[in-house]
């Protein structure tokens, strides 16, 4: 099982889902992830399961819907345009306390936009996308290899929360190849008692979302935050290159982390105090562990793939305290060299208000 | 003999079981339910053969018929 | 002690009371989707796939395991429970705003697919639950709060049939059209129900049983006059029958 391997994203990530014991896959081909549909297209019958190409990305999470119902493992694929359509659904499996895995291989927009890799579905996906209250887990991998573990996560996550998790990727890591292995690990089993599965040894179950009398649904949406708060505590991740001394901080996620990581190495061997603070899960967003990251800093730089949206929850998570700004590129991955001079000219600035 | 079974309280007095009875003996009462309607009912139960066809047609689903042995 | 003769609520209805109109056919339709469920034995194997509009609360009604889906999706979501239960006996209850508008896509594709599942649909030409607005089945001429002069070619077009078009796919095993205005439809209707639901059991294809229904309240009658309208008005522009059926 440990055997190294050279594996494109997408492909990656339906590997990774077929180990999960995912069976059941609905989707719609979109460009940059469509390799994740053909790649189950293949695989899912050999396995004895089922792939359907749904009419629409509308009909694909509502097939994902039904399937969760049904007690399957259950997962979608899509990317920005396509995953706007599913924000509907996205509502309504919140609200129904479903588990499913929604895997978004990011592009740039709005509107059609282009094809190229993005993270500017970031508001979309942690404030909201569909209507009303309810939040997504989001899990922001940075290489072929988190494609396949944070695959593998989000159903354990979606599972054991009974709530949507989305897999938070862009053009860049679907399409790319790396080495990779497949972990020797499976999401637990889990009971899924309110399941409707005909009514056989008890009374029937029910999966629905509305709630008429304002009470009921006052304390529907109190019980998912509950929750919310829940996950909240539990499932922050992060991880944090050179900030124990960092004075200038780089937050960034995903494919951008990467060549932060990389920016913030050239400054390191330039003598310059940089650091990485990168988020895994978007939402919950690692607040205390930036506050501790960040607690040497006297500037953060929110690098990233849109016009400023991680950087709002950067400010809120560092409670405005120390000054914030974006590194941003559009369309493209930026080279560590713009990062490394972006983080070299600040430093300059740093050092003169010092 | 047959007896025609109203849940008298959850008529809406839609009349459609009045209007296919074979053997119209039924009619809408002048008392209403609690509901506020004027219900369904029968008093000649003399003359129901329990064709249910009343209960065919009822959009409710408030009406039984059932057989019962004569005392 | 009294003996079932004529009719006995069937136990796959809960016993509570409906929130339908006076003289409305949903009550009708519920509860012969549920007679069908209970004489064909299959209250634990049943899967009911609800809608948005008079048919919302279906899960509530029916006595089998149910769910509530957004509002024209349930072919899809009817898929999806399909494709992981695919001995279950799975079908949709829709109403004719939910299915031959927003859910137009759903119910199309779940045909072309041949997907094994039901879709009863009820058509009462309006959108009942927002209070009567015109639907794609709105008769030529009919006036709704959304067309107040009656319905236009000019602004609306034609009526949309359901039946004729899903018909002409060759994953549709069971179309048929049936009506509730008087007891012999009711029983044709019955029979129609259990036709299309041994068609999805038989692993035959998508089947769908579209049902004439009245809508008292939106339509300005009592319930007697919308008997005499379904018959009168709707007959000759959504006529009868059987229109698809594959034998295997």
């Amino acid at each position: 099982m440990s055997e190294v391997i050279l594996m494109k994203g997408n492909e990656a990530i339906g590997e990774a889902a077929i180990r999960a014991n995912c069976r059941h896959f609905f989707g719609y081909p979109i460009t940059p992830q469509t390799e994740v549909l053909e790649y189950l297209a293949r695989r899912l019958p050999e396995e004895g399961g089922a792939y359907v190409q749904a009419e629409s990305e509308i009909s694909a999470i509502n097939m994902v819907f039904g399937a969760s119902c049904a007690g399957a493992r259950v997962m979608t694929a899509s990317s920005s345009p396509g995953i706007s359509l599913m924000q509907e659904g996205i509502s309504y499996i919140a609200s129904a306390q479903l588990p499913a895995v929604i895997i978004n291989i990011m592009r740039g927009a709005p509107g059609l936009g282009g094809i190229h890799p993005s993270q500017a579905d970031y508001f979309q996906s942690v404030k909201g996308g569909g209507h009303g209250d309810y939040k997504l887990i989001v899990l922001a991998p940075s290489s072929v290899q988190e494609l396949i573990d944070h695959t593998m996560l989000a159903f354990e996550l979606s599972e054991k929360y009974r709530t949507p998790v989305m897999v938070f990727g862009d053009g860049m890591l679907g399409q790319m190849m790396e080495p990779v292995v497949f972990p020797d690990y499976l999401p637990p089993p889990v009971d899924r008692p309110w399941a409707t599965t005909g009514m056989e040894g008890r009374g029937p179950n029910i999966v629905h979302t509305l709630y008429l009398p304002a009470p009921d649904l006052e304390n529907h949406c109190h019980r998912l935050f509950d929750k919310y708060r829940d996950i909240e505590a539990r499932e922050k991740r992060s991880q944090e290159y050179f900030t124990d001394d960092a004075e200038i901080l780089v937050v960034s996620y995903g494919i951008a982390s990467r060549v932060a990581r990389a920016g913030v190495e050239m400054a390191r061997e330039a003598g310059i105090k940089a650091g990485l603070f990168r988020p895994i899960t978007l939402w919950p967003f690692p607040d205390l562990q930036l506050q501790a990251a960040a607690k040497q800093a006297r500037l953060l730089i929110s690098a990233e793939i849109s016009m400023g949206q991680m950087i709002e929850d950067v400010r809120l998570g560092i409670r405005d305290k120390v000054p914030v700004k974006l590194f941003n590129r559009i369309g493209l991955v930026p080279n560590p060299d713009e990062i490394f001079e972006f983080i070299k000219a600040e430093a300059g600035e740093v050092s003169k208000i010092g | 003999m047959t007896r025609v079974i109203f849940n008298e309280e959850r008529c809406k007095g839609c009349g459609l079981c009045i209007q296919f009875c074979p053997k119209s003996i039924m009619y809408l009462s002048e008392q209403r339910n609690r509901l506020g309607y004027n219900y369904a009912i029968i008093d000649d139960m003399a003359g129901c053969t329990g064709c249910a066809i009343c209960a065919l047609m009822c959009p409710e689903v408030i009406i039984e018929v059932v057989e019962e042995a004569a005392v | 002690m009294a003996k079932i003769k004529g009719y006995q609520r069937p136990q796959t209805l809960h016993d509570k009371p409906w929130h339908f109109c006076p003289g409305c056919h949903h009550g009708i339709v519920h509860r012969l989707c549920a007679e069908v469920v209970e004489e064909m034995g299959l209250q634990s194997q049943t899967i009911g796939v609800g809608s948005v509009g008079c048919g919302v609360f279906s899960y509530n009604y029916f006595n089998f395991d149910g769910i509530g889906p957004s509002h024209g999706r349930a072919p899809a979501v009817a898929t999806g429970v399909k494709r992981v239960l695919p001995d279950k006996l799975v079908f949709t209850y829709q109403g004719d705003g939910d299915l031959a508008a927003i859910g137009t896509t759903e119910m199309v594709h779940s045909a072309v697919r041949g997907e094994n599942i039901t879709i009863i649909f009820v058509n009462n030409t309006l959108y009942g639950m927002t209070g009567g607005q015109m639907a794609p089945t709105t008769l030529m001429g009919q006036q709704t709060t959304t067309t107040p002069r009656g319905r236009t070619r000019e602004q609306a077009g034609y009526p949309m049939k359901v039946c004729e078009m899903l018909a002409t796919m060759d994953g549709s095993a069971y179309i048929a059209r049936t009506a509730v205005f008087n007891p012999a439809q009711v029983l044709k209707t019955k029979k129609a129900i259990r036709k299309a639901f041994e068609t999805q059991m038989a692993g035959l294809g998508f089947s769908l049983v579209e049902v004439l229904s009245a809508c008292p309240t939106n339509w300005g009658m009592n319930p007697l006059e919308a008997l005499d309208h379904v018959k009168d008005n709707m007959l000759p522009v959504y006529p009868l029958g059987e229109f698809k059926l594959k034998k295997e």
